[in-house]
């Protein structure tokens, strides 16, 4: 076994797929001296026609790689910050997403939309700490939020591998996580299957990206008093229903943990539709961003706007406290 | 080039077209169509210097492109009709028709969206050692927006093989050129090093010599061109514009405009244009037929072809349930 990160897991897997497959390529910006650290040494190893170093044109890069890969390729962008998604939403998700449908099954668009370092990285304010997972979700695109190095690495593979375009966030604080892998072992983790990290009875909390990491420290700080069993879904679009569904049928009780404001976002679907579906004995509730909230940039302002373990070890409580309805 | 061949696409666009209005009008096409009539020079001109395996990136106002480029009319107006046996098996309709068989990677619904597509197709072929040459026609409106102006830098930047074809016809939608656009239209692209003409666009020979030339320079590896051609819009934006009943030109100037007319400027002696005539009329009266006489598609397929991988999505409330509609 040997210590991996989840930075270095991300590198690995694009290292190994544009090994495998001449048709990947990689764009972005600042990726030839690897800004990210995601891209070390591509640029030397595969040349400037697999490794291509972008001027700031987001637009016109994201559309680009939507015809070079109707053309056959398979590129993969990295994207410095998560909201220049909002600059080019236009081009992945009423261009890119929809050539499949419009053309009647004629077109396929494999593009990765990569950005390791989505939502906060203290201090980088308002404009620099979004995690639009949920608007490429609700659109439909395959929408991927990895929590662990050897998933940011299988997760990766599968993304690259899709026939259609996925939006992959690696969040900022999920990119030190480290953990003991055998890096044989290291395979694709398909889409649409989520994780059970840690089995319990009482509660299903279901964590989100880097949330996962505080799930189960709150799972275990409560070991004593409530079975608490941890559920990723890895794939936000494609969702594992069914995954959720045999862990909620289990426990009864929901509460989900989710980086990302709480109005329209992905928290409030698990919640309808395990209302909808799934056996819950008692409401569930979520922990989230505030409506509508744009993070300020004292530490003090950004960190009370995040979603935090003390909230969620609470929420587990109340729900596990509240009368069967 | 002959002028016969030239002729006989500008007659079937133009036929096409009309028979596509009287469709409108009697229901069969809904939604409407933007009209190309008195732009068929343009695409006629540009098609005919390019190779059966060359590119096109196409429009909102796209059938003239898409049918130049060799798409079969009979499953076009299919597609517009909203049938099972169109193009794109009824899932474009007139903004999306592609056949991505014969180069036709699609008319856009975006003004300027196709600008990008087409660098990166470009980029693509070129770097699979092909001499494949892409085209992306657009409308004046198109030189405003940022992406076009973003992917001259691309093309230009990186000597990309793609022929910018701008097709001023006077306005953007309502907008009249001189209202909408600083400076000339040649210049957007000179400013990027971009060699730029600009050419008479009722005059199909004349945009073939100019056309020809881009794109033998595009083939042997000398970048990017672009191309304005000059043209007038004869009918409305779309076909609804007589139902809002917007008055934004004078009869005088429509007239004027209509005075020169694409089809009349080859000099084609009666009886040769009689026979291209029959031919495209008994063509088009197949194409109706055909098109009338297909089957609409089945409901439970509206979803289908979403994801190239087949991935099914949820159902919503009902739509794929026949018992609700």
């Amino acid at each position: 076994m040997a210590k991996l990160s989840y930075l270095k897991a991300l590198s690995r897997a694009l290292n190994d797929e544009m090994a495998r497959d001449e048709h990947v390529c990689v764009l972005g910006e600042d990726i030839g001296v690897a800004v990210n650290n995601v891209t070390t040494g591509l640029l030397a190893k595969y040349g400037p026609q697999r490794v291509v170093d972008t001027p700031l044109s987001e637009q016109a890069f994201t559309s680009f790689a939507t015809g070079a890969a109707l053309a056959g390729k398979r590129p993969v962008i990295e994207f410095q910050i998560p909201s220049l998604l909002f600059l080019v939403f236009e081009q992945i998700a009423n261009q890119a997403h929809k050539f499949s449908l419009m053309t009647g099954g004629q077109a396929k668009v494999p593009v990765t939309y990569f950005v390791p370092g989505s939502g906060s990285r203290s201090g980088w304010a308002g404009q620099h700490s979004d995690h639009p997972y949920g608007l490429f979700a609700h659109v439909g695109v395959k929408t991927v939020v990895p929590a662990t190095p050897e998933d940011a690495y299988g997760l990766f593979l599968s993304a690259i591998r899709d026939d259609d375009p996925v939006v992959l966030f690696a969040p900022a604080q999920a990119l030190g996580v480290r953990a003991d892998v055998d890096i044989a072992a290291l395979d694709a983790v398909p889409l649409g299957v989520g994780r059970v990290h840690r089995e319990g009875t009482d509660v299903t909390v279901v964590a989100v990206g880097h949330l996962v990491q505080d799930a189960l420290a709150v799972a275990e700080q409560l070991a004593d008093q409530i079975s608490v069993e941890v559920f990723d879904p890895r794939t936000l679009y494609p969702f594992d229903w069914a995954g959720l569904a045999a862990s909620v049928h289990k426990t009864g009780r929901l509460v989900v943990i989710d980086d990302s404001n709480r109005m329209c976002g992905i928290a409030g679907e698990i919640l309808a539709t395990a209302a909808e579906e799934m056996r819950l004995t008692v409401p569930p509730k979520r922990v989230t961003r505030p409506d509508g909230a744009v993070l300020p940039f004292a530490r003090e302002l950004d960190l009370a706007v995040q979603p935090h373990a003390d909230q969620l070890l609470t929420a587990i409580q109340e729900v596990y406290k509240s009368s069967p309805r | 080039m002959t002028d016969e061949s030239m002729y006989r696409t500008m007659r079937l666009i133009r036929r096409f077209e009309e028979r596509s209005i009287e469709l409108v009008h009697s229901g069969h096409i809904v939604g409407g169509i933007h009209p190309y009539i008195g732009q068929e020079a343009i695409a006629a001109g540009v098609c005919a210097a390019l190779r059966g395996d060359d590119i096109i990136t196409s429009t909102h106002r796209g059938h003239g492109h898409v049918l130049a480029k060799g798409a079969d009319p009979v499953r076009m107006l299919a597609e517009l009709t909203g049938r099972a046996t169109g193009l794109n098996q009824g899932r474009g309709g007139s903004m999306h028709a592609a056949d991505f068989s014969k180069g036709i990677y699609g008319a856009n619904g975006i003004v300027g969206a196709g600008g990008a597509i087409a660098a990166g197709a470009a980029w693509a072929h070129r770097n699979d050692g092909s001499d494949r040459v892409t085209v992306s026609f657009f409308g004046d409106g198109a030189v405003n927006q940022g992406v076009l102006l973003e992917a001259f830098n691309l093309a230009a930047l990186w000597r990309l093989p793609v022929l910018f074809v701008c097709e001023n016809n006077g306005y953007a939608t309502t907008l009249t050129v001189a209202q909408a656009v600083a400076g000339s239209i040649t210049a957007r692209a000179e400013a990027f090093g971009i060699p730029s003409v600009s050419v008479d666009g009722t005059d199909a020979r004349a945009v073939y010599d100019a056309a020809r030339e881009a794109v033998e320079r595009g083939r042997a590896g000398g970048g990017p061109s672009f191309i304005e051609c000059t043209a007038y819009r004869f009918d409305a934006h779309h076909t609804w514009e007589h139902k809002a009943r917007v008055r934004y030109r004078s009869d005088d100037e429509v007239a004027a405009g209509r005075s020169r007319d694409p089809l009349d400027v080859l000099d084609l002696p009666a009886d040769v244009r009689g026979a291209i005539d029959a031919e495209i009329e008994a063509l088009l009266a197949e194409a109706v037929a055909f098109a009338l006489d297909s089957p609409a598609p089945d409901p439970a397929g509206a979803l289908d072809h979403l994801y190239a991988t087949g991935l099914r999505t949820r159902d919503g409330i009902g739509l794929l349930d026949s018992a609700v509609r």
